[in-house]
């Protein structure tokens, strides 16, 4: 009986080779070859001509990260100390704004920034200078932030509502002060759900290419606004596109790896489904 | 004191949070001839009706929906199937498909899209045929959507009781029935939160559906030719009318799931 259920699998099996298994070959095919097919390693080597685009997706993607961290650790805190009829409505409150498309979140912060936005008509009206925010790395982080907090705040929740209480109680007892009780319990505790918080933010950031394209104007491309350019673009050249693509699975996989060390559970906990 | 300042940050998290789909939807009813996104002009539904009378919007619409409907069946029979045979596999063979079936999750959307963008443009180029369209974006929306299907039903496999199925078959059930009869049942739960995951998440995709798409138009590509051509407040009316769906959908959704679990509770009780 055993054999016949594997067989189940196998539609999968060869969906999943055709359409993941047979694009990846494509892309390392493409990333090392000319236009005439032909071997070469100057797409990669030709990466580095961008390695600026690259430190700028990394530091933008990574400020994002630690801003979304940091104002998201708080709120998934107090939505866990809640009652629990009480959390589950915060926790829809935080998942309602992800599920309109990012694309009006960001084109509402267009209109919010912009020169003649409504934060600058705000500012005059109340007798303050015009501020430019729109077309900044600033505005690029914003965006960021804005549309990857929830991926930071669920995570942490779930781990958060889940330490027990009398942990926490037993600290106290034996005489930890507060602070020492979050940095030395509660902290470690919930390390599964920061690990995945994020690396939610960090790999959607990174990679994104519509909110530095909107918020960012051209001064601030990303490496994902440079795939974009090379697949349907005006610098069309899939094969560059691809080595480009190589090199960013590789940095993810790298920073994921750097993430991991960190995490010494089995890696069940944490996750955004329940 | 502590309990108030966390109360006003909350509050600030979700002001940050909201303000923006406010103005949105504030803006749909402005009744602006200059198309200007800052000043008030009155009160006006006209974006709303020049929405309906869009049709490439509504095209666009039915694409969407099309794709999602049949991406969300496709991949909940596919995974549901998949999950079952990737349970009873080895270790390895099983670690190896769980590999594979993590890479899209792991992998950065726009790297999926490019790839299947290659794959397809290979295909054409290989076996000839109609060029990039409604078919290439259904295949790659059945690819992102089918790990979300298996890692919402492989949990439910895992914590069935094995010797059930082996109980039914003892008792003279022949396998089809008996997993119709016994398995079935008992992961229902996962296939349907898998179903509803993969029907989301093809509604809302705009990265991989832009390289892979061609020149056909869903939802989220022809939202962002909108946001390009920095037209009217016909896309706030369209936020607008999404956030009401959602929403709506949310509640309905959650209603009926508290009432569920009121129901589970009470059964508790009387057993």
């Amino acid at each position: 009986m055993k054999t016949k259920s594997k067989l189940l699998s196998a539609p999968y099996s060869v969906w999943m080779t055709v359409f993941i298994v047979v694009p990846m070959v494509l892309v390392v095919w493409f990333a090392f070859t000319d236009t005439a097919g032909n071997f070469t390693v100057e797409n990669i080597l030709n990466v580095g001509q961008y390695s600026n685009v690259f430190l700028r997706s990394i530091g933008l993607g990574a400020v994002a990260t630690v801003i979304s961290l940091v104002m998201g650790y708080p709120l998934a805190y107090g939505i866990a100390k809640m009652a629990p009829r009480r959390q589950s409505v915060m926790v829809m409150l935080v998942m309602l704004p992800m599920w309109m498309n990012f694309l009006l979140r960001t084109y509402s912060w267009m209109t919010l920034l912009e020169d003649n936005g409504l934060i600058n008509a705000l500012l005059t009206s109340i007798g303050l200078p015009r501020l430019h925010m729109i077309n900044t790395g600033g505005a690029v982080v914003l965006g960021m932030v804005y549309n990857y907090l929830p991926y930071m705040i669920l995570p942490l929740y779930s781990v958060l509502t889940k330490i027990d209480q009398s942990v926490i109680e037993a600290a106290q007892d034996l005489g930890a002060n507060s602070r020492h009780v979050f940095l030395r319990v509660i902290m470690p505790m919930s390390t599964p759900g920061i690990i995945s918080g994020v690396t939610m933010v960090f790999v959607p950031a990174v990679s994104t290419f519509i909110i530095s394209k909107m918020l960012g104007g051209g001064g601030n491309l990303l490496i994902g606004d440079l795939i974009d350019m090379q697949f349907l673009g005006s610098a069309y050249n899939p094969n560059l596109g691809s080595a480009i693509s190589l090199v960013l699975m590789v940095i993810i996989l790298i920073c994921m790896g750097i993430m991991n060390q960190f995490d010494d559970s089995d890696g069940e906990e944490g996750g955004i489904m329940p | 004191m502590k309990k108030a300042g966390s109360r006003i940050y909350m509050a600030l998290v979700f002001l940050f949070l909201y303000a923006p789909i406010l103005v949105l939807v504030v803006f749909s009813f402005n009744d602006t001839a200059t198309a200007s996104r800052t000043v008030w002009d009155g009160f006006t539904l006209r974006w709303y009706q020049r929405l309906f009378e869009d049709r490439m919007l509504l095209e666009a619409l039915r694409n969407t929906i099309v794709i999602a409907v049949v991406a969300a069946i496709v991949s909940t029979v596919l995974g549901t199937m998949a999950a079952v045979g990737i349970n009873s596999m080895k270790k390895l063979p099983r670690r190896i498909v769980m590999n594979v079936t993590n890479l899209p999750m792991v992998n950065p959307d726009i790297v999926t899209g490019v790839s299947l963008m290659l794959l397809f443009v290979a295909a054409v180029s290989l076996f000839g045929g109609r060029s990039l369209g409604m078919g290439s974006l259904t295949a790659a929306h059945i690819t992102f959507c089918l790990p979300y299907v298996i890692l919402s039903v492989l949990p439910k496999l895992r914590q069935m009781d094995p010797n059930l199925y082996e109980a039914a078959q003892d008792l003279g059930s022949p396998p089809v029935k008996a997993f119709f009869k016994v398995v079935l049942p008992e992961i229902v739960p996962g296939i349907v939160t898998g179903m509803i995951m993969a029907f989301t998440l093809s509604i809302d995709d705009f990265v991989i559906s832009y390289f892979t798409s061609g020149t056909t138009q869903t939802l989220p590509i022809y939202i962002y030719s909108m946001t390009r051509r920095r037209v009217s407040p016909e896309i706030n009316a369209l936020s607008t009318v999404l956030f009401t769906v959602v929403m709506a959908l949310l509640i309905v959704v959650n209603v009926r799931g508290s009432k569920d679990k009121a129901a589970e509770r009470k059964g508790e009780e009387h057993s």
